[in-house]
């Protein structure tokens, strides 16, 4: 029997627009899986030109999630290419709001996101509160909002949406699927935390915009340095990041920590969960500056999965290309020398596996052709998976002595082997390892920012442009998604040209010319997809990447580099 | 006396709100409160903080309890265009007490692709569902900016591979009312600027039907949730400036109610940041600061439950709640105290809605600081091209 198609358009609670095929076989296995961006919007070609001061804001607007990325990306980028050094208080307020970025993200991530792929919202209607409230104590020594009160509150709540027929945002999912595998106590406590963490989500994004003016798209980062001078001095602002942190780190503890360990003993058996890792190559960058010299996660590369050795980058062997992806230049390109020329051919008719399981008419993606928005970046010829689960990997094998801890804490309370680790349930995991690292260190920057102050309140180095002098610079770091980018050159004192390489561009590449596929795609490949009308399977491998898809992609010329052909009317768009 | 018919024309609306069927189980917000915890008097003092930001007279604060406890019958779908997430991010910043459960449980999300669990095929027959089901009753809420005409097709979303403007489109035509959220769909914001590679345009470019923008990059919290109870209280458009803004919250700008606002008037400025003037709060328009230019209540709502704002962390306003700001206000980090006479707009910009008091005030004080002005020069993106 010839494969069938599957189309799960929109892949929701991402960011951005996100397309996933995959083709099954007559076992509903997947035979060949397609990741495919179905947005552009431009922005490195709108950079251009511009004032390389201006080049952080505009960037920063690449994604409102990652929403400090990008901004400090073109920020840093423009610094590393006029060769400017900020002051030790910049860059730690820089890691202080860093650390609020990553604690919030990976909460959003893993409650409001990625949380439904685990948890049945309907099954939770048969949970004995008493039951559930005990339940709680097993992960957590002091479990938050799991009061036998707290959940027959919540309880009740659910059963009013269920009642009333009218569940709004949690309407029409896939309840009841069979690969749900917590029990109705244990549905109820993530529950609860689904709830309470859309109030920690707004303290931490408080913890953000106390330096950052505001959340999401801060703005206090300059060339040189940061701009919130009389916040650093306040010693009473000093404090309320201290409480507001406490507030993020208990919850991650007893909440975030305690339930991906509930969630991994539960789902141990699930295929979607603990099927190994597609691409097997892993890199990340050194992150979070504690103080003077030290950071707290590490560089490098590992390959094939193999954890007793970690290879240095070389960034010149970073290339991008886009064989299969809309835009008309094939060939690999370091992102300093990017190309590019749209080239939308898009899609094909087919039909495809509907709702109720017959096939229903739809627009199908060209596989043998251009497919994808996103471009496919290289390392030395090969893809690679950034993220999470990438740092930790690298920084465990590395043997961080405050990474290490946190891992095999992690294997002892789960039971799980270290293979474990190269899995969806890895990918999650990693997430919370991640944040809990900050929580337990991440004050040493605040720390090391309170000491240095007593002696040094320099927030800014004055710098020039040379218009006469040309420049290229770059950014490299790892942001809450993985191994971030920003390669500039200038000239004339304006942006000559910019690439942003994202870590979902990484992850969510079509396949180059080699044939060789991405880790979306390489996570699909092989997996049994219990109800074809419900892919929930595929949805919780993908959200355990936590697509931005926005991020991801990759913009350029519109007609090539010739810019200067742009006659655009100023007025265009305004009369109203 | 205008206060009186005002309040009996809000309070006809309110009563013939209530008349209507509930969408949900009878219930009111403020026993859902009440479990909640949340005491009739915070709920009142919440409203009052409500009434205080639409300049609204204190009297009326009982009605505006009154329309936020009828909000539950009113269905939301937002959707997504070419955009950053931002604005809904935003929206989930929303903190009066428990704002964000008003959102979650009284006002139906009935489509909302950060927040919504179905995916796929179910997330599209939740939309279809939507504007069927609620015609002529649901608030459309839209955020980015939209690639249209012929660049229509750089945004597809679901199997069908439908264009966003398409979905704009049909979710527009049976809408009660339309908000753009943010600045890319109500100006068609970043991906718009210049050289505008996508055609990216305004929702109100696609739809004939009147559009309420609701700039900024992203907008305030409590701007995106105080539109909606603006809304829920008059039951027709309120009343708005040039640009389609709701003039209780664009209505004054940024400079007005600055908290750095008696250093600008004293002549004290940052020169650079990072200098003596940073550390003492000094204004920030010699370092770039666009808030005499720009219309937003940020100087007196802030941000993040009022945590702060960009100028009280120590950064100029970068005008982003202003139609083409990308093009117009850069650099960033340069004045520009000639704006007021030439602009790229002509005098189409911020200036066109400045009450001309205020615009004189301002062009009295900018005297002073002109001469440093005059020798940043403007610098167009275009500049480098030509």
């Amino acid at each position: 029997m010839a494969n069938k198609r599957v189309v799960v358009d929109p892949i929701t609670r991402i960011e951005g627009h996100l397309r996933i095929e995959v083709e099954v076989d007559e076992n509903n296995v997947i035979q060949n899986a397609y990741s495919t961006s179905t947005l552009w919007r431009g922005l490195e070609t709108i950079v251009k030109n511009r004032d390389p001061r201006d080049a952080g804001f505009l960037m920063q607007r690449i994604c409102g999630v990652c929403t400090f990325s990008h901004y400090r990306a073109g920020i840093e980028a423009v610094e590393d290419a006029l060769g400017i050094v900020p002051p030790l208080n910049a860059k730690l307020t820089r890691s202080l709001m860093n650390m609020a970025l990553f604690m919030h993200d990976h909460v959003v991530h893993f409650y409001h996101l990625h949380g439904l792929d685990w948890v049945d919202v309907v099954s939770a209607l048969d949970a004995d509160p008493a039951k559930a409230s005990k339940e709680a104590f097993k992960y957590a020594e002091l479990p938050i909002a799991t009061g036998e009160n707290d959940l027959k509150k919540v309880k009740k709540r659910v059963k009013e949406f269920v009642d009333k027929g009218q569940l709004g945002p949690f309407a029409n999912a896939y309840w009841g699927h069979k690969t749900y595998r917590l029990t109705p106590e244990q549905n109820l406590i993530l529950l609860s935390h689904y709830l309470k963490a859309l109030e920690v989500q707004r303290d931490l994004a408080k913890l953000m915009a106390m330096f950052g003016g505001k959340q999401p798209h801060p703005q206090s980062l300059t060339v040189g340095g940061v701009t919130c001078v009389m916040d650093l001095m306040d010693p009473s602002r000093m404090g309320e990041y201290l409480t507001l942190f406490k507030v993020g780190s208990e919850f991650i503890e007893n909440a975030y920590q305690a339930d991906v360990i509930m969630a991994a003993k539960m789902y141990k058996d699930e295929a979607s969960v603990t099927e190994q890792a597609g691409v097997m190559n892993f890199m990340s960058h050194q992150e979070m500056q504690l103080n003077k010299t030290e950071f707290l996660f590490d560089t490098g590369i590992i390959e094939n999965g193999d954890l007793s050795k970690v290879f240095d980058i070389n960034e010149d062997l970073i290339t991008e290309e886009a064989t299969h992806s809309w835009y008309a230049d094939n060939e690999a390109l370091h992102p300093y020398n990017g190309k590019t020329n749209p080239n939308y051919t898009g899609f094909k008719d087919m039909d495809t596996v509907g709702p109720d399981g017959k096939m229903i008419h739809s627009k199908v993606i060209d596989e043998n052709g251009k497919y994808s928005w996103i471009k496919s970046p290289r390392y030395d010829g090969k893809p690679m998976e950034v993220g999470p689960l990438a740092c930790i990997l690298i920084s465990y094998a590395k043997g961080n002595e405050k990474i290490v801890p946190l891992v095999d804490d992690f294997l002892a309370k789960t039971g799980l082997p270290k293979a474990a680790l190269f899995t969806t349930l890895g990918r999650t995991a990693a997430r919370m390892i991640q944040v809990r690292a900050i929580a337990k260190h991440g004050l040493e920057a605040f720390n090391t920012l309170i000491e240095n102050l007593k002696v040094d309140q320099d927030t800014f180095t004055s710098y020039k442009i040379d218009k006469d002098k040309e420049y290229r610079g770059r950014f490299i770091g790892d942001v809450p998604r993985g191994m971030l980018s920003h390669w500039i050159r200038i000239k004339n004192a304006v942006v000559e040209n910019y690439q942003a390489v994202v870590p979902s561009t990484w992850n969510a590449g079509p396949i180059d010319s080699l044939g060789q596929i991405g880790p979306y795609e390489a996570n699909l490949v092989g997996l049994k997809v219990q109800d074809l009308t419900q892919p929930l399977e595929i949805i919780r491998v993908i959200h355990s990447f936590d697509p931005c898809i926005a991020c991801a992609v990759h913009v350029m010329d519109k007609k090539g580099n010739d810019l200067g052909t742009y006659k655009v009317d100023p007025f265009y768009g305004l009369s109203c | 006396m205008q206060e009186q018919i005002l309040y009996e024309k809000l309070n006809k609306r309110l009563n013939d709100l209530e008349k209507l069927p509930r969408l949900k189980e009878n219930k009111s917000i403020e026993s859902h409160l009440d479990e909640k915890g949340v005491s009739r008097r915070d709920f009142m003092k919440w409203a009052t903080a409500i009434t205080v930001m639409l300049a609204l007279p204190g009297s009326f604060t009982p009605l505006v309890a009154k329309a936020a406890k009828l909000s539950d019958r009113l269905p939301i779908i937002w959707l997504h265009m070419a955009e950053c997430t931002g604005c809904s991010e935003s929206l989930l910043r929303t903190d009066a007490p428990t704002i964000d459960s008003l959102i979650f449980d009284y006002i139906s999300l009935e489509y909302h692709e950060t927040l919504m669990a179905a995916a796929g095929w179910q997330a599209e027959h939740n939309l279809e569902h939507a504007i069927e089901a609620y015609k002529g009753q649901y608030i459309l809420m839209v955020e980015g900016g939209i690639p249209s005409g012929n660049s229509a097709h750089y945004l597809t979303i679901g199997g069908h591979g439908h264009t966003g403007e398409h979905s704009a489109q049909l979710a527009s035509k049976n809408a009660a009312a339309i908000f753009a959220i943010g600045t890319c769909s109500s100006f068609g914001g970043v991906q718009a600027a210049i050289p505008n590679p996508t055609g990216a345009v305004a929702l109100s470019k696609v739809t004939n039907k009147p559009v309420i923008n609701v700039p900024g990059c992203p907008p305030s919290e409590k701007n995106i949730v105080g539109t909606l109870l603006h809304y829920i209280l008059y039951g027709t458009l309120p009343a708005l400036d040039a640009y389609n803004r709701p003039k209780w919250a664009y209505g004054r700008r940024v400079h007005d109610l600055c908290e750095r606002r008696g250093h600008f008037d004293a002549g004290e400025f940052v020169e650079e940041f990072g200098d003596e003037g940073a550390k003492k709060g000094y204004c920030l328009y010699k370092v770039g600061c666009k808030g005499p230019y720009t219309f937003n209540n940020c100087s007196k709502n802030k941000f993040n439950s009022h945590m702060s704002w960009p100028i009280q962390a120590g950064h100029g306003c970068i005008g982003c709640s202003e139609p083409d700001f990308w093009d117009t206000m850069g650099p960033f980090e340069e004045p520009v105290a000639n704006r007021l006479y030439s602009t790229v707009f002509k005098g189409l910009g911020a200036d066109a809605t400045a009450d001309k008091i205020g615009v004189g005030l301002l062009t009295a004080t900018g005297i002073g600081i002109a001469a440093h002005a005059a020798i940043s020069k403007f610098k167009n993106p275009k500049d480098g091209e030509e």
